[in-house]
């Protein structure tokens, strides 16, 4: 009898560790999710910026042909990208990163550019959407690690791989130049 | 982060419950002092208790903005402080955007209020818009968010009702006491039992004066942890802890007290808003730690992580201040380079922006003249014209309505 018991006992304790760890698995997942779409929606915010920049500028600058058309040229491949997976599309933006900083550099040898109030809001936009990109690939990847280090450690590896809980993607970054330069060219 | 939040709930427990025995026995034993009935005490006691909790659960903040004189903005009144609020918003994985306010105040300070992340708002002193560069004003943007994220200011509102409470329970007994001499009841029930009289009173007087200092320090208990604590955070938020060592820098140079503080709001702000001059030494009855140690931490650290700041806390310290459970969380956080620019220019121009969006606050209207003149046109200014009195240039009012530049 009392074998009996503690066989059912066991059981129902079993079950709620069980469901307990699938649901945080879910949670994390979940959180994994809402960070990758805040990522989409600041690149989504770039894509829409550049071809404004790429407006005003382009009257200051004529001969900057090259630098100008590498960045519109990197947007779209970006853009192209945009549904593909966490590594594909990092390489891709990286690209588009690295364009635009070098264009944020050569912007500082041209003074009257930075009289221009169009261009200093639109400048003040793309600073903090470098930002928030930044720092919105940086809570995805925190995120990613949390579900990572939850589906692959002992024992809730046991429940993630009983109902197919997959690894995330980190989100990184390839190009040195992406890593530090946006923030430094366009402090005011 | 999870983790954290947890075990400071729990620590934050404690102390809290706490303050809450000191409430009970002191209502227990007024009670029993002043009209025999220990319940009695505790009832009017809790009733107290319960009446500023419900205030300050829903209309705290925004008394407290009130008596702050704090003013909404919102992103086109100032794009750079909103941008970056929403930066810190993202960086912490907050999930709605806090409303933004503007103290018109010389002082540099900034708090955060709210019931839970949901309802938060973050206020900031326009001598803090001035003063501070992006990456500063970043680091104290990242502190305050850090209180909304870890759910400190309904800790510390919590705990400041809790502390008012026992503060005005102990104040209006002991009017009582000495203004209206002995209790009625207790001179007409002269039934004998001298001895346990004697001791109830002993314990009345003695709860009535140390229990609002007990229930002080333990206060400042909290405040103090969740100061270091939302550094911590802010430096991981960042991945830039010199932005806001900078910026504490700052703050502790410049002299001005923030006008609309009182010791009840005091623990709200980023730093105390009360200066003394030479206090370095971690007070027991000061809200916050010293400026000079949060910064010497902030700035040993060689990483970003909870675990960077436990290590050159503990170096030091001697001792430490991020929970176990925390500092394992992510391995190694790299801090991120930035150039700190000073450019005397900046500061102008900041100051200039900063005027901009306190006079539109203020409903004036601002005209840039040619001659350079910057005009601004009183809410109240009748005349369907007005003349630059530089260059007697003549400006329609009604041409230049709406939102200047």
């Amino acid at each position: 009898m009392i074998a009996l018991w503690v066989t059912i006992g066991v059981i129902v304790l079993l079950v709620i560790i069980y469901v307990a760890t699938y649901n945080r698995l879910v949670g994390l997942r979940n959180e994994v999710k809402n960070a990758w779409a805040q990522i989409d929606v600041q690149l989504k915010r770039r894509y829409d910026l550049i071809p404004n920049l790429v407006e005003t500028v382009k009257g200051y600058m004529k001969f900057e042909r090259e630098t100008l058309e590498a960045v519109t040229r990197a947007r779209n491949v970006a853009l192209q990208a945009s549904s593909a997976g966490a590594v594909e599309r990092g390489k891709a933006e990286s690209e588009l990163g690295a364009a635009l900083s070098r264009l944020l550099v050569v912007v500082e040898r041209y003074p009257e550019l930075k009289a221009n109030q169009n261009f200093l809001a639109l400048q003040e936009e793309l600073t903090s959407t470098e930002n928030k990109i930044g720092f919105s690939r940086q809570f995805y990847n925190d995120s990613v690690l949390r579900y990572n280090n939850q589906t692959q450690m002992f024992p809730s590896s046991i429940v993630a791989s009983m109902t197919g809980f997959k690894p995330g993607e980190f989100f990184e970054v390839t190009a040195a130049a992406e890593k530090e330069a946006p923030k430094v060219s366009f402090t005011q | 982060m999870w983790e954290q939040i947890r075990s400071n709930r729990f620590r934050s427990a404690v102390l809290v419950s706490l303050m809450g025995t000191v409430l009970l026995l002191l209502g227990y034993f007024l009670g029993l002092f002043f009209f025999d009935s220990g319940t009695g005490g505790l009832v009017i006691a809790l009733a107290v208790w319960a009446m500023m909790t419900l205030v300050a659960f829903f209309q705290g903040d925004s008394i407290l903005l009130a008596v702050a004189g704090a003013r909404k903005i919102n992103r086109d009144d100032h794009p750079r402080l909103y941008n970056i609020i929403e930066e810190m918003k993202i960086s912490s994985g907050l999930e709605k955007m806090p409303d933004v306010y503007i103290i018109d105040d010389a002082a540099l300070n900034a708090f955060a209020t709210g019931r839970n992340p949901d309802h938060a708002a973050v206020a900031i002193t326009s001598g803090l818009l001035q003063k501070l560069n992006r990456d500063e004003l970043q680091g104290v943007i990242g502190h305050e968010i850090a209180h909304i994220k870890n759910r400190d200011v309904l800790l510390m509102a919590m705990s400041a009702v809790l502390l008012g409470t026992i503060v005005i329970l102990a104040r209006y007994a002991s009017r009582i006491l000495f203004f209206g001499g002995m209790p009625r009841s207790r001179r007409s029930s002269s039934r004998g039992g001298g001895g346990g009289q004697v001791i109830v009173l002993a314990v009345a007087i003695v709860l009535m004066i140390l229990a609002p200092i007990m229930a002080q320090l333990i206060h400042f208990a909290i405040s103090r942890r969740r100061e270091y604590l939302a550094d911590a955070s802010s430096a991981l938020y960042t991945r830039y802890p010199e932005g806001l060592a900078s910026a504490l820098e700052k703050l502790a140079a410049s002299s001005t007290q923030v006008k609309q503080a009182n010791q009840a709001t005091a623990h709200m702000y980023t730093v105390s808003p009360f200066r003394r001059e030479g206090v370095s030494i971690e007070t027991l009855t000061s809200t916050h730690p010293p400026i000079q140690d949060r910064v010497r931490v902030l700035r040993a650290m060689g990483g970003a992580s909870y675990a960077e700041y436990e290590r050159v806390f503990r170096d030091i310290k001697g001792r430490g201040i991020i929970p176990t459970s925390a500092v394992v969380a992510p391995a190694a956080v790299q801090t991120v380079a930035h150039v700190v620019q000073t450019e005397p220019l900046e500061q102008i121009e900041r100051a200039r922006e900063t005027s901009d969006v306190l006079w539109r606050l203020n409903r004036y209207l601002t005209i840039d003249c040619d001659c350079g003149a910057r005009l601004r046109v009183p809410p109240g200014f009748k005349e369907p014209v007005l003349q630059c009195p530089h260059c007697g240039q003549i400006h329609k009012i009604e041409a230049t309505a709406g939102a200047p530049q």
